[in-house]
């Protein structure tokens, strides 16, 4: 009846995960018991939960990616408290099983939960606005997407309750994750979850590069539009190129763990390097679908506090398409020691080392755009500094591993810990956090406290480096990763080092919380009525903030690059004298019933349910069927409307 | 001289925009684009799955090869099914257009039928193999050439579904603009699926049957 679901899948023996699992039942009720109490549940229904306004939906994203990081952070600090106690004889407190959950659910949350759904919001909220439009090509999918996401993230979660988690690393290599040697639901919740939000990634990622190529506002040629958009361009052409191998490579896994089959086992003619070049084929892609958005944002906070053009704009182009079209040609650098002979690596590791030009190019285009600019040092731009120091380190690093004889040395080791997490953390994180401060105004209407802005930067800063220094020098001191404890008592200094940086990094999320907390209570003071608190150079600037749904109430039209910046050069903003009526799409409960169904179907094909698995997908279908039978309703906003809205605006944002 | 946000009208664009200056696509435009990327994904996912046949076609572990296993006339016919299924689906999809409704259910009566034959077709082949003991879990070859084949056949499955979908749709609605972008998007998909099943039959059947 409950395949292989009983009473003794809840670790009540455990005492660490049985208090996490309470902490965060506990934060769950209290939070549905507010909404309830609070009666807001018709609010967040009709408001969020069925919206299909790509602004929602961008939001929902990073606010998924900041919660998510709570999780991942504390899988973080509690691996490095491990390690700075067991040393020598000593054990520490999590014991191996355990320990190897955690740094599994900790690779997979921040790369699948945190850092996809931070850049794939920022994405969804800035581009369509840059380009002008209304909205993105189609946003009932849209509103699918993000829901699919967020059921993956969930059933990452339930497995905190409900089971294990894998015990494989984050990519779940075979043969460990094979049935033979991982036989609980572990890496099931794994392959579940992601191929779930992986499909939703997937979509999000042809609707927005249907939206970039097919929708953009009247004169907004493709030499027009704002570099965020080019890197999102490259980065979704990338998950519309890289997210189908990792679904057919978890397909494949799957169907080994459960029809018996022989792709990837030792036995039966199976090949498990095969999964590990699939999984890369797919993995190498992905890191440049995560830092390129990251180098988007940087060039547009850069351009927009030096008060100047970006420099060398063609080129920031060129060097975007570049690393899009390298990307694809460097998988093999994750496993030089497979043994493809000195000819294979040889090229793979020139190709790798070739992505630093393009790289290089973007750095010196930053520096100089900030080279005789009006700088101005708001929190924005405190990140991308922190990012352009940190990540030229990271970059370096990065290099060296690109040579085969070195990376035979420092293979698995945590030189290469340190090394990607310098450039995801350096790169990704702080391009995410940039955009967050940059463009919460512009969700908002308010902007964000500066000063806790600056205390969370400075912390994530040296906490980054205290926390991944030593590791480097661990790392060159011979420390493999993925270690519960070690003997060589040397290395235990370094790892205290990182421990502390770990704590300095939790006060910097801590003043993120409070700059948060502070900035709303505090609303009314950072209010901004002019919809351009930077004096901002593309469109999303030249509208309201935040944003009506319909985004302009005519579409801008473009008639060079930095298209606001230009307008505002020629002179106040007036009303035109006309507006035509728009139609706008209406909410739709589908993203969130078809996400509902697949966490069922997910949860009970983890545990083995056939019957409930069956009926999920039946009821998933059904959902497709009735929506897609329905034609979708428009909401119509008059001219009229827009008139007057558009009225109130400039007069607001004109100062009295 | 002061600047105006815009109009909804768009004087003196055209042949000086260059390059996607016009505004946003209609939405037939849009739509079809939009699949057309999503069948690109969808052929991604099939390399990967053909790229995996490729490196274990040779991995029998002791178990039958294509070469005993494939039969070149089955398969000739399954391909004839398949490629005559297209052309009636653009017959229907022609028929459509110009709002000629019986013509089109005739079409599309044909798609179906020629779909579920080539389907059939397909699951006897998987039934006589699994009955000779050459299931999917017998060796890695099994499990890429079942996984595979068996992959472009849930497509053509879940087509068939669809394509009765569409055909009571188009009855109830009548063959209105969002009905046709539709049937537009479904007959991309029947003839991508045609794509992928002519590089199936040569990559796998033909080599695989010598």
């Amino acid at each position: 009846m409950f395949g292989k679901l009983s009473w003794a899948a809840i670790p009540f023996n455990q005492p660490i995960p049985m208090a996490a699992s309470l902490m965060v039942i506990v934060g769950v009720l209290v939070v549905l018991g507010l909404v309830t109490w609070k009666g807001w549940w018709p609010y967040l229904w009709r408001e969020w939960l069925t919206s299909v306004d790509h602004k929602r939906i961008g939001v929902m994203y990073v606010l998924l990616a900041l919660v998510l990081l709570l999780r991942g952070f504390a899988d973080a600090i509690m691996m490095r408290s491990q390690l700075a106690l067991a040393a020598g004889g000593a054990q520490g407190y999590l014991p191996p099983e355990h320990y190897d959950q955690i740094f599994t659910a900790h690779g997979t949350i921040m790369i699948f939960f945190v850092a996809m759904p931070f850049v794939v919001g920022l994405m969804n909220f800035v581009v369509p606005l840059q380009l002008g439009v209304r909205d993105v090509a189609f946003p009932v999918l849209n509103a699918i997407s993000f829901w699919l996401t967020a059921s993956g993230a969930l059933l990452v979660n339930i497995s905190l309750v409900v089971g294990e988690f894998a015990r494989t690393g984050w990519l779940a290599y075979p043969p460990l994750s094979e049935l033979q040697f991982s036989p609980g639901v572990g890496v099931d919740y794994y392959l579940w979850a992601l191929e779930i939000s992986g499909i939703g990634t997937l979509l999000a990622g042809i609707n927005l590069v249907t939206t970039i190529l097919k929708m953009r506002a009247p004169g907004m040629t493709y030499m027009r539009m704002p570099v965020f958009c080019w890197t999102a361009l490259a980065a979704n052409m990338l998950i519309v190129a890289a997210f189908p191998i990792l679904t057919a490579t978890f397909g494949m896994l799957l169907l080994d763990r459960y029809v018996g089959m022989h792709f990837f086992t030792n036995d039966g003619g199976g090949n498990m390097m095969l999964f590990i070049n699939l999984i890369w084929a797919w993995g190498h892609p992905e890191v440049y679908i995560l830092i390129l958005p990251a180098f988007g944002v940087f060039s547009e906070v850069i351009a927009t506090f030096s008060g100047k053009a970006l420099f060398g704009y063609r080129s920031m182009v060129l060097a975007t398409l570049a690393i899009c079209v390298l990307s694809f040609t460097v998988w093999l650098h994750h496993f030089f020691t497979m043994g493809a002979g000195a000819d294979v690596n040889a090229f793979f590791g020139i190709m790798s080392m070739i992505i630093a030009i393009p790289t290089g190019v973007k750095v010196f285009n930053w520096l100089f755009t900030l080279y005789r600019g009006r700088v101005r040092y708001e929190v924005p731009v405190l990140w991308a500094i922190g990012f352009m120091v940190t990540f030229v380190i990271g970059g370096l690093t990065g290099v060296l591993l690109a040579v085969p004889p070195a990376d035979f040395v420092l293979h698995n080791s945590l030189f290469l810990v340190a090394h990607f997490h310098n450039v995801i953390i350096g790169g990704v994180l702080f391009g995410g956090m940039a955009g967050y401060a940059y463009w919460f105004p512009k969700a908002f209407g308010f902007t964000l406290d500066r000063r806790l802005g600056a205390v969370s930067f400075w912390c994530w800063l040296i906490g980054f480096y205290l926390a991944f220094m030593p590791l480097y020098i661990v790392g060159l001191m011979g420390m493999t990763r993925r270690m519960q404890h070690y003997a060589d008592l040397r290395w235990q200094p370094y790892l205290i080092v990182a421990e502390v940086g770990a704590i300095v990094i939790l006060c910097g999320i801590v003043a993120t919380i409070a700059q948060l907390v502070v900035s709303i209570r505090r609303r009314e003071q950072h209010r901004d009525r002019t919809g351009d608190p930077w004096n901002g150079r593309t469109l999303e600037w030249s509208t309201a903030s935040p944003p009506p749904e319909y985004n302009f109430a005519a579409l801008p039209r473009v008639q060079s690059l930095d298209a606001f910046w230009a307008l505002k050069q020629r002179g106040p903003v007036v009303p035109a004298e006309h507006y035509e009526s728009i139609e706008v799409p209406s909410n739709s409960p589908n993203g969130f019933v078809t996400a509902f169904f697949a966490v069922v179907t997910g949860f009970a094909l983890i545990w083995h349910i056939g019957w409930l698995a069956i009926l999920g997908l039946a009821c998933a279908a059904l959902t497709l069927v009735a929506f897609g039978w329905m034609e979708r309703i428009e909401k119509e906003v008059s001219g009229e409307q827009l008139a007057a809205a558009e009225r109130t605006r400039l007069q607001q944002a004109t100062p009295a | 001289m002061s600047a105006e946000i815009g109009t909804a009208e768009f004087p003196g664009l055209g042949t000086t925009m260059a390059r996607g200056g016009e505004g946003p696509a209609p939405v037939r435009i849009v739509v079809a684009y939009g699949f057309w990327i999503f069948l690109l994904s969808d052929i991604i996912m099939f390399s990967a799955l053909f790229a995996s046949y490729a490196v274990l076609s040779g991995q029998t572990a002791g178990g039958p090869s294509g070469r005993e296993l494939f039969e070149l006339r089955h398969v000739g016919i399954e391909t004839l099914c398949l490629l005559f299924s297209s052309y009636t689906c653009g017959l229907g999809v022609l028929a459509v257009e110009h709002r000629r409704l019986r013509g089109f259910y005739a079409a599309f009566a044909l798609t179906f039928v020629l779909g579920a034959a080539f389907l059939g077709l397909e699951l006897s082949e998987f039934a006589g193999m699994v009955a000779r003991g050459a299931g999917p879990s017998r060796s890695a070859f099994l499990s890429a050439f079942f996984s595979l084949v068996g992959l472009h056949g849930a497509h053509v499955s879940a087509g068939l579904l669809w394509l009765t979908f569409m055909v009571a749709q188009t009855a109830v609605r009548g063959p209105r603009d969002f009905v046709r972008r539709r049937l537009l998007c479904f007959s991309l998909f029947w003839h991508a699926l045609d794509i992928i099943w002519v590089a199936l039959l040569t990559l796998v059947y033909l080599m695989g049957a010598h």
